[in-house]
């Protein structure tokens, strides 16, 4: 009896496993460490990069709409204007359309089947890379929307966004392919968002007598606001960096324009078009707009997970 | 009379307007869909149409001189290198800092603020990540004197990959019973050997199913890749290669899709078919093992 006790009460760690866990706990800790010296890496390189344009610039180069290599002027203007522009026209269409979507889903107008499949169908169409969608928007999307263009100038050309002759790639298809890739962002947050409202709130309401879409847009749409904003704001950030579709498309032209139908600039199309060929104060200057960019996604994705952590889970 | 009350009434207002909303409803369902469905079916049939043996074994030739586009072998070699050489970046990194969160980090201000930079980092845009790349090595030469390489391409796709990779380990581990982990340091196990024998193995599934959807998505960025790894078009040959101009599938679209030759947008479509075909497969029989492992689990 004694000596099973003692069997027990002498079975120590041996100093080196003790080692061997200390040494695994600190290098996860360094492995997590990595993400925040990356994101303030990327910081602060892209900063420090663009400070010889900011110094001679300063923020003038946001307001100003020369990009000239030859006569070493640069302003950012038109494409910052283009990334604004592009990517609140696309969520504002997409917005209607992801909501709707998703409401689609969540609700049982058709059987369950069905709507699996409309799901996935839309979370499969995130899947496609964004080259490919450039690639099809041109030889696709471009030769069958240009007849209604032609017919959107003709009969609209007096509102300013109309009023330039459409002549092939255009800012107007870009916010189109946009539209593409940020209907699954919107629909499967949304999505989400609806799922996670109780169903009592719901009996709740057509227990009152609340027709489905009095209570859909009474209680349940209210009820998942937070989830589905944050789901939006995410989408802006994506369709503010996104590059490669709408480089395609676009047209890739820093003279400034009000209308859709004339080619534009965005900044991250500016930056794939001329990081490779670019030298001198190009470079700053380019870095300088990357840095612009930055600030804005950054800006838009903090706000929107402030968003989530104030607002969710409130039922 | 009184009794009609009862019954449905077509023509009650709020009847014809939810009838007006499930159709507005119905009819966003189905403009969702449309672009995958047009997407899909236009390079199954013009990309699918240029499918053949040669494609994968010939160089491109350079846009202009013939009507002979030739194959698209040093991309599809590049993307599986470029890609590769992400992974081997990301995947150690994202994995070990996905477990410090998970299990040993006790939600203070650390793994908080860790959590909110690998979101932050998620949302950084693609071609920023290049932009930093080509700050941090293609400028400065560091590697060896090579300025446009593979390798640049790797380690710019790695930080797109690197937030994925954590969170799905983080994710994964958190759905691990408690009690596994009781069991194991209950038994004498120190929390290395628990974490490595028992809860790592426990949530491999989900975990790997995410890592694999990551490396897809990986697969067909571009924008990280246009001034990191360029483009070449020439066979990969040796290991030295890693350090020169290297071409991509998703590079090749992007440079042939602006060609005005019609050989090299025919080779555009072919790249596409490929690259699309692999990622909807991965993400579809992902999708399916998923929903299988979960079945199996309720059981």
């Amino acid at each position: 009896m004694e000596e099973k006790l003692t069997l027990f009460k002498n079975r120590k760690r041996f100093g080196i496993e003790k080692n061997i866990d200390l040494i695994f706990k600190n290098t996860t800790l360094a492995l997590s460490s990595f993400v925040a010296i990356v994101l303030f890496g990327i910081i602060l390189v892209v900063f420090f990069q663009s400070f010889e344009s900011f110094s001679r610039y300063g923020l003038n180069f946001l307001v100003t709409s020369e990009w000239n290599p030859v006569k070493d002027e640069y302003g950012a203007f038109t494409a910052i204007y283009g990334t604004l522009v592009t990517s609140l026209l696309s969520l504002l269409i997409t917005i209607p359309l992801g909501v709707g979507t998703a409401i689609f889903i969540t609700e049982d107008f058709v059987p369950k089947f069905v709507r699996e499949i409309v799901g996935s169908f839309v979370e499969l169409l995130a899947a496609i890379p964004s080259v490919v969608l450039g690639l099809w928007a041109i030889f696709v999307m471009e030769p069958f929307f240009r007849e209604f263009f032609v017919f959107l100038h003709k009969f609209f050309g007096w509102i300013p966004l109309f009023s330039s002759e459409p002549a092939g790639r255009n800012s107007l298809l870009a916010i189109i392919i946009l539209v593409v890739m940020l209907l699954p962002i919107v629909t499967s947050i949304a999505r989400d968002s609806l799922n996670q409202v109780p169903k009592k709130l719901r009996n709740a309401s057509y227990g009152i007598g609340a027709s489905r879409w009095k209570t859909i847009f009474s209680v349940i749409l209210p009820a998942a606001l937070s989830g589905i904003m944050a789901g939006v704001l995410l989408a802006l950030g994506r369709a503010m960096g996104e590059t490669m579709a709408v480089t395609m498309i676009i047209g890739n032209s820093n003279v400034f324009s009000w209308s859709l139908l004339s080619p534009g600039y965005t900044i991250s199309s500016m930056l794939a078009n001329q990081f490779g060929e670019a030298d001198g104060s190009q470079v700053s200057s380019l870095f300088y707009a990357a840095f612009v960019l930055m600030i804005l996604s950054l800006v838009v994705n903090i706000f929107a997970q402030w968003l989530v952590k104030k607002f969710s889970l409130k039922y | 009379m009184i009794m009609n009350s009862l019954y449905y009434q077509k023509k009650l207002s709020r009847n014809v307007g939810d009838k007006f909303f499930t159709s507005l409803s119905v009819f966003c369902a189905l403009i969702a869909i449309l672009p995958l469905i047009f997407v899909v079916t236009y390079i199954l049939i013009k990309g699918g149409a240029q499918i053949t043996p040669e494609l994968f074994t010939l160089e491109p030739n350079p846009p202009g001189d013939d009507l002979d586009a030739g194959g698209i072998n040093p991309a599809l070699i590049g993307t599986l290198v470029i890609t590769t050489i992400a992974s081997i970046i990301a995947i150690p990194v994202g994995v070990g800092g996905g477990i410090y969160l998970a299990e040993y980090s006790n939600g203070g201000p650390f793994s908080k603020f860790i959590r909110f930079g690998v979101n932050v980092l998620a949302g950084v845009p693609s071609i920023i990540a290049g932009v930093f790349i080509y700050a941090l090595i293609v400028s400065t030469k560091i590697l060896f004197g090579s300025m446009y390489s593979g390798f640049a391409g790797g380690m710019a796709l790695s930080i797109l990959m690197l937030p994925t990779v954590i969170k799905t380990t983080d994710e994964g581990l958190k759905l691990v019973p408690n009690e596994l982990r009781y069991a194991s340091l209950g038994i004498g196990a120190s929390m290395y050997t628990t974490i490595l024998k028992i809860t790592l193995p426990t949530a491999f599934r989900s975990i790997a199913t995410g890592v694999v959807l990551g490396i897809a998505r990986a697969a067909g960025e571009t924008a990280p890749l246009i001034f990191t790894a360029l483009f070449s078009y020439y066979y990969i040959v040796g290991f030295e290669d890693l350090f020169y101009e290297m071409g991509s599938l998703a590079v090749l679209i992007y440079n042939f899709a602006l060609e005005p030759y019609d050989a090299q947008n025919k080779l555009a479509w072919a790249a596409s078919f490929i690259l699309v075909i692999s990622i909807l497969t991965v993400n579809i029989f992902s999708r399916i093992f998923a929903a299988f492992t979960e079945k199996t689990k309720r059981v």
